[in-house]
């Protein structure tokens, strides 16, 4: 804890800056109360103020002290992590456990101002990503391959890392295109409040997208312009409990995979001691899945005002966004937004006169799928590993610094602002059954329109698919949930979209991945990719995954490599499988073969059924 | 303590305490066993406040470390004393119900200031104020001292001023409050429990009350004598003074750990007879006419142990000892065997019982139970006692069990014996380190990769004026002696304040430069504060970087 054992190497000047930065002058929101300057400090070589609580409430300065060193220098290196550890009183062993765990931080130096992250995987794939991340490198920018960038709609999507902490994406991308924004900071590749590059699609009359569709809403003023801030005051008139009697009454499910029933967190959380928080999971990392970064990006406030309006029904003061490092647009709008919010009154104490306390903290992850399963995202705030923890307990009451926590996605809170606004009752009658609502699905791949569809839940793959401008060539296959989720057959269009089809039918809609897949597909490439994305993405920390996941992407090379499938192959995978799903502590092993399976079952790659 | 030599607490009660005080114990390097449990404590929410002149590895846990001037102990307790009683934080009911000699203790720390604290102590006084409130505030506390304490001329009166604090804020005598003097070793509790101290027969009974020696006298069946025996220091002062010629040294190497070493090996050298009984040869054991080899305590010998929490345990033999050693008890019923035919060899377990028919202490601790119960902590006067997990309960019973309360107790500061002046401007003070133990003697067989030999330590201020870097060669003289040390620059020392460990003898003999005098109540020594200056070498290679 307090027995620091550092190597020799000690921070450079900037890197000190940057740490000093993140240590000393944390003003934002609540958090700052009690918490600033360094875990001892000295007065005179006499007294020393320090000790476990000191250090404790510092933990979470972990990821942005990493963050600042990267953004400062590039990279992190022996000395900042040194320095790290011994502003926060940590030791130098959990600061590179901490820093090694995530994409983000190299630990070497690049030699270069700039790197670019090259999206090969799933629908970028289809679009030349793995051709893109090699004539990049061959060209000398400094590119390396990426997992999924939820940069789906615009494939082929790069996002760079910029030494100074003016990261971009790179949307459509070519080689021309991040050749220059790797190479001169001051360029922007794309504009993402550029309607004209955002493909949106809606029934009409459906709330999630409407300001998106106008236009979003990117201040204050346009926000209000276009209805914001009427749900809070409607929460505030109804009271705490109404709110989530609401949220219950409208069947509220989550969004971000799982469709667990919100209230059900809402009201546990509520019922707890405080202090509580809420969490806001923006770590959009599900391959195929950009629909929270459209929302977040064009529409932040609605996501500020639907957290206000949580806190307040919750008795959370302290709210939190965990968004994934890669999404710079989305995390520069909500910093903006929380800022704006925060100078006019609607967030910090005494939230618009309302007489009540919230203000949020942004953090960003540094790449690590893992981060969106709740409890690794909640290990990630508070600076260890992000590994997910064992449940239970839950985090509706051993959450966020082991408080109670609700976590919700995005898009689920979003939803908040929209059942207080037309009642839970009109909410409720959206949708098919226990489904309720709407849904915004991320379609891409081969259809000719790729972009968010919202659509009432029980709307079918057909007609979703049509909303993205239809199927480019002969659909073989359509990827639903991501890739952890499963293929279904061009048969399967008919099928409504709701989570009681899904259960059904052996789909999940889960995060709401719509991935057209043509037959000019190469499916053993395509499927061997989702495997290693789960072998690359497994956090290690539990046997049946770390082992399973090598295992089953081994198992798929073979298969890629020879036509036939032997049985004792696919007895091994369905074993893999079934330790996976049995053993592992998180969704991630447990999903991890559903889509590899289903592609076997379809015979996308191996022998035909 | 209130008449009771042992802890008051048991290992769990730090374990869910409010607020620990660590003072003069650098108990993570030095009782690294009970450190576990602070530790615990301090995961379970514990605030630590550790009083140390140096920021050792035991202050790098405290919420605030309080470097003191060197042996201005009973100066800051006096001090923390005046401000509990202005503040109206004394436990005013519990003084006036268990205590006695409140009012001439409240005037003999009336003088002691806030300011005036401060600067005999070098602290400031909000720190002052500080560890004075949170103790007295704590719905809990427990106060740990160890050798920094106790190893001062005035060790017994530092003692006793930490003792008043927790009389005046009623931290003693129930669970999760108390006193704890540390223990450095799994037995030295019960090294006194079982009589090896000059005026206590075993079971910390008194040898010059007559009703306790005509017991004793009944079952050994002879006359003890009513005059206390002599302490270690007393013993040394009566080798000088050529009274004692004949020395039988169990398990003590007096050659390597007195204070003024060279002094006390020309007095263990010109005895008549010397006699070390030890499971090595050491310094005092190459000194000695006759070496009794022993075997080790742990796993060669059958008996008991008893540590800081006052409980009593079991270890049990699984190994012969090798070649002719012997256990000790084995060599000393040879030897008595041998003084008066017809002794016997009395096994561990008739020795044991009967210490307990004459300890009522331990009278409920048969061979069995103690097996039974992983332990039993004294007082344990009973077959069906459980043991007492906390004691001095009876402060708190409404008659106080038929006892005079405790007193308060007037402690005066004084300064080290040892003067800082322009000729010697550093205050040396002694410690060990995690990886040895004491003169070497059970540590020095084993390698440790964070052993860096002896070092001799400087603050970052005291090294920059002497112009001396981490390697450099120095000559440290105290007004006794003078040894060659080499330098370790050590940021966590507040300037004027040099230290280093003694567990190097045979290469670096710090105890020459030690001064002997010593406490008149404990027989303690004054290790912790030497006087010395520190000059360069003149001749010697590059600076060497010292490791760590």
């Amino acid at each position: 804890m307090v027995e620091l054992a550092l190597s020799e190497a000690e921070p450079s000047a900037a890197e000190r800056r940057a740490i000093d930065d993140v240590v000393l002058v944390r003003s934002m929101g609540l958090l700052a109360e009690g918490s600033t300057g360094p875990a001892v400090e000295f007065d005179g070589d006499r007294i020393a103020i320090g000790g476990r609580s000191r250090i404790a409430e510092r933990r979470h300065l972990v990821l942005p002290a990493l963050h600042a060193v990267r953004d400062a220098v590039g990279w992190i290196s022996p000395g900042a992590m040194n320095g790290i550890s011994t502003e926060l009183q940590v030791p130098a062993a959990e600061i590179y456990g901490v820093a090694t765990f995530y994409e983000l931080f190299a630990l070497e130096d690049p030699g270069a101002t700039s790197v670019a992250h090259v999206c090969d995987d799933t629908a970028c794939r289809l679009a030349g990503g793995v051709e893109l991340a090699a004539r990049l490198q061959d060209s000398g920018v400094v590119a390396h391959p990426s997992p999924c960038l939820g940069l789906c709609d615009h494939a082929p999507g790069v996002f760079i890392q910029r030494q100074g902490g003016q990261h971009i994406s790179v949307r459509n991308a070519t080689a021309a295109a991040v050749t220059e924004a790797a190479t001169n900071p001051g360029s922007v590749a794309d504009e993402p409040h550029d309607l004209a590059a955002l493909v949106v699609q809606q029934h009409p009359s459906l709330p999630l997208l409407e300001r998106v569709s106008a236009g979003g809403a990117d201040n204050l003023h346009r926000y209000r312009q276009l209805g914001g801030y009427n749900a809070l005051g409607a929460a505030v008139t109804m009271g705490a409990a109404a709110v989530r009697a609401a949220v219950r009454q409208a069947g509220l499910t989550g969004r971000g995979g799982a469709a667990f029933p919100t209230a059900v967190k809402w009201d546990a959380v509520a019922a707890e001691p405080g202090p509580r928080h809420l969490v806001v999971n923006a770590d959009e990392s599900e391959p195929g899945t950009f629909k929270d970064r459209v929302l977040m990006e064009h529409d932040p406030f609605a996501v500020v005002e639907a957290m206000t309006i949580g806190g307040f029904s919750l008795g959370a003061e302290q709210g939190w966004i965990y968004i994934r490092g890669e999404y710079p647009e989305a995390t520069r709008a909500l910093r903006s937004a929380i800022a704006e919010a925060r100078s006019v009154g609607l967030l910090g104490a005494d939230v618009g006169g309302h007489g009540f306390t919230f203000d949020i903290e942004l953090r960003s992850g540094a790449g690590a799928y893992i981060c969106g399963e709740e409890t690794a995202l909640l290990n990630s705030i508070e600076g260890y590993r992000g590994e997910p923890r064992n449940k239970p307990p839950f985090p509706t009451t051993h959450g966020l610094f082991g408080q109670p926590t609700v976590i919700n996605n995005v898009e689920t809170i979003v939803n908040v602002n929209h059942i207080v606004n037309q009642g839970a009752t009109s909410f409720a009658a959206m949708g098919a059954g226990s489904s309720t609502g709407s849904k915004l699905f991320c379609a891409s791949g081969h259809v000719h329109q790729p972009g968010v569809v919202e659509a009432v839940y029980g709307t079918t793959l057909a007609e979703v698919l049509e909303l993205a401008g239809g199927v480019v060539g002969n659909l073989r296959a359509v990827l639903l949930g991501g890739a952890a989720g499963s293929f279904v057959g061009a048969d399967q269009l008919h099928q409504p979209l709701t989570i009681e089809a899904g259960r059904a039918g052996g789909f999940s809609i889960g995060s709401g991945v719509v991935m057209a897949l043509n037959d000019t597909t190469n499916f053993p490439g395509f499927v061997s990719r989702i495997a290693e994305f789960f072998r690359d993405e497994s956090c290690g920390q539990c046997v049946p995954c770390r082992v399973g996941t090598v295992r089953q992407s081994e198992v798929l090379h073979r298969i890629g490599a020879k036509p036939q499938t032997s049985t004792v192959e696919r007895s091994l995978l369905n074993d893999i499988a079934m330790a996976m799903a049995d053993a592992s502590i998180c969704g991630l092993g447990h999903t991890a073969s559903g889509a590899i399976l289903s592609a076997l079952d379809l015979g996308l790659i191996g022998d035909t059924p | 303590m209130f008449g009771a030599g042992g802890g008051t607490s048991s290992y769990e009660e730090i374990e869910t305490t409010d607020v620990v005080l660590m003072w003069g114990s650098n108990a993570r390097e030095a009782h690294p066993i009970f450190f576990h449990h602070v530790l615990q404590g301090i995961r379970n929410g514990a605030s630590v406040y550790c009083i140390d002149p140096r920021r050792s590895a035991t202050a790098k846990f405290a919420d605030m470390w309080l470097g003191l001037n060197v042996g201005t102990d009973i100066a800051l307790a006096n001090g923390m004393g005046r401000h509990i009683i202005e503040q109206g934080l004394a436990n005013r009911s519990f003084v006036d119900h268990a205590t006695s000699g409140f009012d001439t203790y409240a005037a003999s720390v009336e003088p002691w200031t806030l300011e005036r604290t401060a600067e005999v102590t070098g602290l400031a006084p909000y720190a002052v104020a500080e560890v004075a409130e949170a103790y007295a505030t704590a719905a809990t506390a427990q106060l740990c001292w160890t050798l920094g304490i106790t190893e001062h001329h005035t060790g017994a009166a530092n003692v006793m001023a930490l003792c008043n604090l927790a009389l005046l804020t009623g931290h003693v005598g129930r669970y999760g409050s108390g006193l704890v003097p540390v223990r450095g070793q799994n037995n030295v509790q019960g090294g006194g429990d079982m009589g090896a101290l000059p005026n206590k027969l075993p079971g910390f009974q008194d040898v010059a009350d007559p009703n306790v020696r005509a017991r004793f006298e009944a079952v050994w069946g002879g006359s003890i004598p009513a005059d206390e025996g002599m302490h270690l220091s007393l013993m040394f002062e009566a080798m000088e003074a050529g009274e004692l010629t004949t020395v039988w040294a169990i398990g003590e190497n007096p050659a390597d750990s007195e204070a003024d070493i060279n002094h006390a090996r020309k007095l263990l050298s010109g005895l008549d007879l010397l006699v070390v009984q030890d499971i090595f040869l050491t310094r005092t054991a190459e000194l000695a006419d006759v070496v009794l080899p022993a075997a080790a305590g742990w796993a060669e010998t059958e008996g008991t142990v008893t540590n800081s929490e006052r409980r009593v345990q079991r270890c049990d033999r699984a190994l012969d000892p090798p070649g002719e050693a012997r256990d000790d008890l084995s060599i000393i019923n040879l030897i008595a065997e041998a003084m008066a035919p017809g002794w016997g060899n009395p096994s561990p377990v008739a020795v044991w019982d009967e210490l307990r028919s004459l300890s009522p202490a331990h009278a409920g601790m048969s061979w069995d139970r103690l097996s039974e119960h992983g332990g039993l902590q004294w007082p344990c006067p009973s077959l069906d006692h459980p043991g007492t997990p906390f004691l001095h309960g009876w402060l708190w019973a409404d008659d106080l069990e038929g006892r005079a309360p405790a007193p308060f107790t007037h402690n005066v500061w004084e300064p080290p014996v040892d003067e800082i002046n322009d000729e010697f401007p550093l205050m040396l003070t002694t410690g060990r380190v995690l990886d040895s133990y004491n003169t070497g003697v059970q540590s020095d067989g084993y390698a440790s990769p964070i052993r860096s030999g002896e070092t001799l330590d400087l603050s970052p201020i005291d090294a920059e004026l002497l112009g001396v870097e981490n390697g450099t060669a120095v000559e440290v003289a105290s007004r006794r002696s003078a040894i060659d040390m080499v330098v370790r620059i050590q940021p966590d020392l507040p300037a004027g304040v040099a230290f280093t460990t003694y567990h190097f003898a045979s290469t670096t003999d710090v105890n020459q430069l030690t001064v002997d005098t010593w406490d008149k109540q404990s027989g303690t020594a004054e290790f912790k504060a030497t006087a010395v200056r520190v000059t360069r070498k003149l001749s010697q290679s590059a600076p060497v970087k010292a490791h760590g």
